[in-house]
């Protein structure tokens, strides 16, 4: 549990504010986890490295590049906790942070529990003792407040929903148990069938919550939306409709938005966070240049697209090459200037973009339209909102531990193991289950044995 | 009272029940003077209920007690009646060995053995005081006014402690099968400071094996070939009798129903926590009232006897109603009790107030095992009593305690259990409270435990060199299967075919084979032709290493993990109360459970990750010297 040769990560910044995010990962393993997420733009490898020094890079996790980031290296001693630490400083905003952590995760890091590395550091002799002390406050503080929140949340639905997997895996983990304990009882004898028939259903339960992990995240922390077109089609006409104000500079020479700018709007219910882009376009200006780079980056890793046209002009090249890039992307054509004569074929459209919405950003004339078309394309609409929907990387990362261990018991229960052999994967992923929800896999088992068998001699 | 000085002692062992024989036969044997009382010589290693050693994860217990030098296994092998190995078909980490012995005999062949030990003086006497001075032993005073001056004690005290047995609404004070209470005892304890409480337990009746009708029965014999107990055990054993099943029916039901008012436990009369995993009829009738029948075992008490038990029918109802409701059952229609079924409540201690060795926080050099710490099962007190016995003489002998960590046995969880979490009703050992059952298999005890018997002295050099020898020929086996490589043949795919797993077109490693779980090591003598010829332990071990190996290299994996915080230990003087940083619920368990690892306090409940944390900061800086660093 608080081994010190397991390696960990956290976000070290503050979550949602600050342009910058800093993912720390500290243990052993730390550079072999930041290679796994983190491919440098040049040929040196993070391996290769001093400590002290970094490398330009991008972020990528199994599914695709998602940020740019400077990876920098310290080597024991020289470092916060005094071990091997890379520090991948990415884009701040709680999405990209949030990935680049959930990656390091993914790839062989565990989460840092309350002042690991702070803990570490003092034991590797990097803090004095009045430092770690007033530290301790701050851990104790830290444990009441994680003890607070647990409590708090046990009356929400998702601890219900955990809770309820992991009732009925204590059940069978208790059947399995009061039958071997018990052999000479006249008690139903577990057969493979139902018992994988329930392990799989549990799998699907938790499955499911992991899946509905990135709708959790947008309706907790907002759609990271892009806003493309080509320039002075009136994205930053858009974006300050929505937005409310003028917070980009809008002119009517092309490539006037040179930096990318984030603002958190509501469209109807759902939360976006939305990044005016520069115009998307060939040029030979270096600064324009690299806010364009920018911009197609951002529209690497957006969850929701905005394609913004000008509705009375016709579509041209450099409109058809853009929507070309969406392709199996959640997009929405946003056919702007509606209060003038279009000039669009939108049957062109068909089979390049999800929807296709009208407004105009100038009157403010069809931004409910578009509200509704966002929900639907999300499947926000159909989104009960009292469902259960993990809320962290920690529960995230206890439900995925759970579903490994699912899977684990499930094939041997198929190979013929021997019930023995499932049930320790069984406790697997009983354990992390409880974690959540704070018991002992062996007494909650030991429990209901005894309540619902009636063994004994 | 007039007192007199009697002999003195290294130890003494109050208890001759199953703790007590262990404790003092392994203290006697690592050469401290030890004296054991028991109220009754004719009663020592009585089984008041019934007389049966094993079963799931108690048949472990009895392993390593075996692997560590114990006598329990050894006892058992000689004096069984019938030997099952349970659970064959579920997976070697559940595999159990269970006997029903012959209770006389087997207190025979106890009573004789502690006898015949050097160092140890068996006595009858009831001891009714432990004077102690600075917190720290000094003797322990029997009935008749002998005071023996010891350096250390161990309370076996079973459920003689203030006995009180319960039939019906009629109670009496009284020790177990008719034995008398000690009375007298606990009033010196609590004064010690112990903190003591009502644990009770139950046991059925007794009957005639000439008024039941055993044709109406279900036969249960034991195994053809039976497995021994003790790894020292070497000639062939062979069963004696055949035990029967019986079962309730809705009239045995109806009349424990009628009568259900009439029972102490319903009627609010004992107070006592009885044991969850021992209900007694009326309990599973009340409580799994939709059962349409419960099973009843019918066991012999011994060769020499006509006494049968009937296990599963445990009860305190009054003697009319056991007579009415025994009389329902198929095959007992003229049935005739012998001893009637009775509840027995007693003192027992919270185990909380006992260190990881066994010896109680308040009392230096006094020591706890089996009923008295709050366990319930012979096997458990037994496992105690060995391991209280060898911490008593090594403190007597000024050497380090012996602790067993959890990943190492059943003992090892057992007593971290009690000590840590402590218990609210009668602890019972099971397979599911260990979390690394797949290592811990009855099978591989002595790989486990026999080393460390050794180096305490309480394996011989003989028993030791033969020990190494078998692992010596399972690693050689081991390593044969996975580097022999057999050719695919006709023959074997149609094996392979025929067990529902995929046939072969290359040569394949035996060990690769034996790894499918539909394939044995049995299968393959046809197609290995130079597998040595071994002893079936030495096989059967081969085959689990390989079979299982990915799953026990899982829990190696997890062992280690734990292991990093079970080897930081705790002192015992810290005062919790003034570490900065812990919560308060968290000092105050601390504080009273006093861990002795990181590992344990992990344990606690209501001591959290981050209170562990804080532990670990702690401890480093005061490794330092408190020194600060700059």
């Amino acid at each position: 549990m608080n081994g010190q040769q397991s390696t960990i990560a956290a976000i070290s910044t503050p979550l949602g504010t600050g342009g910058i995010g800093v993912i720390r990962i500290s243990g052993p393993d730390a550079v072999a986890v930041a290679e796994k997420i983190f491919s440098p733009a040049g040929k040196r490898r993070l391996a290769d490295l001093a400590g002290y020094s970094a490398l330009y890079g991008r972020l990528h996790d199994d599914a695709a590049e998602f940020d740019e980031a400077v990876a920098t290296v310290f080597r024991p001693p020289h470092s916060y906790t005094g071990e091997e630490v890379v520090e991948l400083s990415c884009h701040g905003g709680l999405y990209l942070v949030q990935r680049a952590l959930r990656a390091a995760l993914d790839h062989g890091a565990r989460p840092a529990s309350p002042g690991e590395f702070t803990r570490r550091a003092y034991l590797n002799g990097k803090l004095t003792l009045d430092q770690a002390e007033s530290v301790m406050d701050l851990i104790g503080a830290s444990g009441r407040q994680a003890a607070r929140a647990a409590l708090a949340g046990r009356d929400g639905v998702l601890s219900r929903k955990i809770d309820g997997i992991a009732e009925v895996l204590v059940d069978l983990a208790a059947h399995l148990a009061a039958w071997n304990d018990y052999p000479d009882e006249d008690m139903e004898p577990v057969q493979p069938g139902p018992l994988t028939a329930s392990l799989r259903q549990s799998l699907g339960e938790c499955q499911s919550l992991l899946d509905r992990y990135d709708t959790g995240r947008i309706l907790h922390q907002g759609v990271e939306t892009a806003i493309i077109g080509r320039p002075n089609v009136g994205k930053s006409t858009l974006m300050n409709l929505l937005a409310g104000a003028q917070k980009s500079i809008v002119t009517a020479i092309p490539g006037t938005t040179r930096d990318v700018v984030e603002e958190t709007v509501l469209a109807g219910e759902i939360l976006l966070r939305l990044a005016d882009t520069a115009g998307i376009r060939e040029t030979d200006d270096p600064v324009e240049k690299a806010g364009v780079d920018l911009a197609r980056r951002r529209l690497e890793s957006a969850q929701l697209v905005l394609a913004v046209l000008d509705r009375s002009e016709p579509l041209s090249a450099e409109d058809l090459a853009l929507l070309s890039q969406l392709k199996d992307r959640p997009s929405i054509a946003v056919l702007n200037k509606s209060d003038l004569p279009a000039r669009l074929d939108e049957k062109r459209l068909d089979g390049l973009v999800g929807k296709t919405v009208e407004i105009s950003a100038k009157t403010g004339e069809g931004a409910e339209a578009l509200a509704q078309a966002i929900a639907q394309l999300l499947h926000l609409s159909e989104v009960d909102p009292a469902a259960p929907l993990l809320a962290n990387e920690r529960q995230r990362n206890c439900l995925n531990k759970a579903a490994d261990a699912l899977k684990e018991a499930i094939f041997a229960a198929e190979a013929g193991v021997t019930l023995d052999a499932v049930t320790v994967c069984l406790d697997e992923a009983i354990d992390p289950l409880l974690e959540l929800t704070g018991k002992k896999a062996s007494e909650a088992v030991v429990d209901a044995v005894f309540s619902q068998f009636c063994v004994g001699k | 009272m007039e007192y007199y000085e009697a002999q003195s002692y290294d130890l003494a062992v109050i208890g001759a029940g199953h703790a007590g024989v262990e404790a003092a036969l392994a203290a006697a044997r690592l050469g401290v003077s030890t004296i054991l009382f028991t109220i009754s010589l004719d009663a020592l290693a009585n089984m008041p209920c019934n007389p049966s050693i094993g079963g799931t994860a108690k048949g472990h217990l009895v392993r390593e007690i075996d692997a560590l030098g114990g006598q329990m296994g050894k006892a058992a092998d000689a004096t069984f009646l019938q030997s099952r190995m349970l659970n064959r078909g579920k997976g070697p980490a559940v595999h159990s060995l269970r006997v029903q012995a012959d209770r006389q005999k087997y207190h025979q062949y106890m009573k004789k053995v502690v006898e015949q030990q050097e160092n140890l003086d068996l006595r009858q006497a009831e001891i009714v005081e432990i004077r102690a001075k600075d917190g720290k032993i000094q003797s322990v005073v029997t009935h008749l006014g002998a005071v023996h001056p010891v350096k250390a004690a161990i309370l076996c005290t079973g459920t003689f402690l203030r006995g009180k047995i319960f039939v019906g609404d009629y109670s009496y004070k009284s020790g177990p099968d008719g034995l008398h209470p000690a009375n007298r005892l606990s009033r010196s304890l609590e004064a010690l400071g112990l903190p003591l409480r009502r644990f009770k337990t139950g046991t059925p009746a007794r009957v005639h094996r000439a008024s039941i009708d055993f044709s109406q029965l279900e036969p249960q014999p034991g195994d053809e070939s039976v497995t021994p107990f003790s790894f020292e055990t070497e000639e062939p054993l062979s069963n004696q009798v055949i035990c029967h099943i019986a079962y309730t029916n809705a009239d045995t039901h109806e009349v424990i129903r009628q009568n259900i008012h009439r029972s102490p436990l319903y009627g609010g009369k004992i107070e006592g926590i009885g044991p969850r995993y021992c209900p007694s009829i009326e309990d599973k009738v009340v409580r799994f009232a939709d059962k349409p029948r419960h099973q009843i075992f019918v066991e012999p008490m011994g060769l020499d006897t006509e006494e049968i038990y009937l296990q599963g029918m445990s009860s305190s109802l009054p003697e009319d109603v056991q007579l009415a409701f025994y009389r329902t059952i198929k095959g007992f229609s003229q049935v005739k009790i012998m001893r009637s079924a009775y509840a027995i409540e007693y003192d027992s201690v919270d185990p909380l107030a006992l260190k990881p060795t066994l010896e109680c926080k308040a009392v230096a050099g006094l020591y706890g095992a089996g009923q008295f710490n709050g366990t319930s099962g012979y096997e458990e007190a037994a496992a105690q009593g060995l391991i209280a016995g060898i911490n008593a003489a090594r403190a007597c002998q000024g050497k380090e305690p012996v602790v067993l960590e959890r990943a190492s046995s059943y003992i090892g969880t057992l007593i971290d259990d009690l000590v840590t979490k402590g218990c609210s009703d009668p602890y019972r050992m099971m397979t599911s409270r260990s979390e690394y059952r797949l290592l811990l298999r009855q099978d591989n005890a002595d790989a486990r435990l026999t080393p460390l018997g050794y180096q305490l002295g309480l394996i011989s050099e003989k028993r030791y060199r033969k020990f190494l020898d078998k692992w010596r020929l399972i690693s050689q086996e081991t390593e044969r299967l996975e580097t022999t490589t057999i050719p695919p043949s006709e023959k074997l795919n149609d094996l392979l075919v025929s067990r529902e797993t995929s046939p072969v077109s290359t040569g394949f490693r035996l060990g690769e084979l034996l790894r499918r779980p539909q394939i044995s090591y049995q299968d393959l003598a046809l197609f290995d032709p130079d597998r040595p010829a071994l002893p079936t332990a030495v096989t059967e071990e081969a085959e689990i290493l390989l079979k299982y190996e990915g799953y026990l290299k899982k829990q190696e994996q997890q062992v280690e993990q734990m292991r990093r915080l079970e080897n930081q230990l705790l002192p015992e003087d810290v005062d919790y109360q003034s570490i900065t940083g812990l919560r308060l619920e968290a000092a105050e368990k601390l504080g009273r459970i006093r861990p002795r690892s990181v590992g344990q306090a992990s344990r606690i409940s209501g001591v959290s990750p981050a209170d562990i944390s804080v532990l670990l900061i702690w401890l480093e800086h005061r490794r330092k010297g408190g020194a600060k660093n700059d």
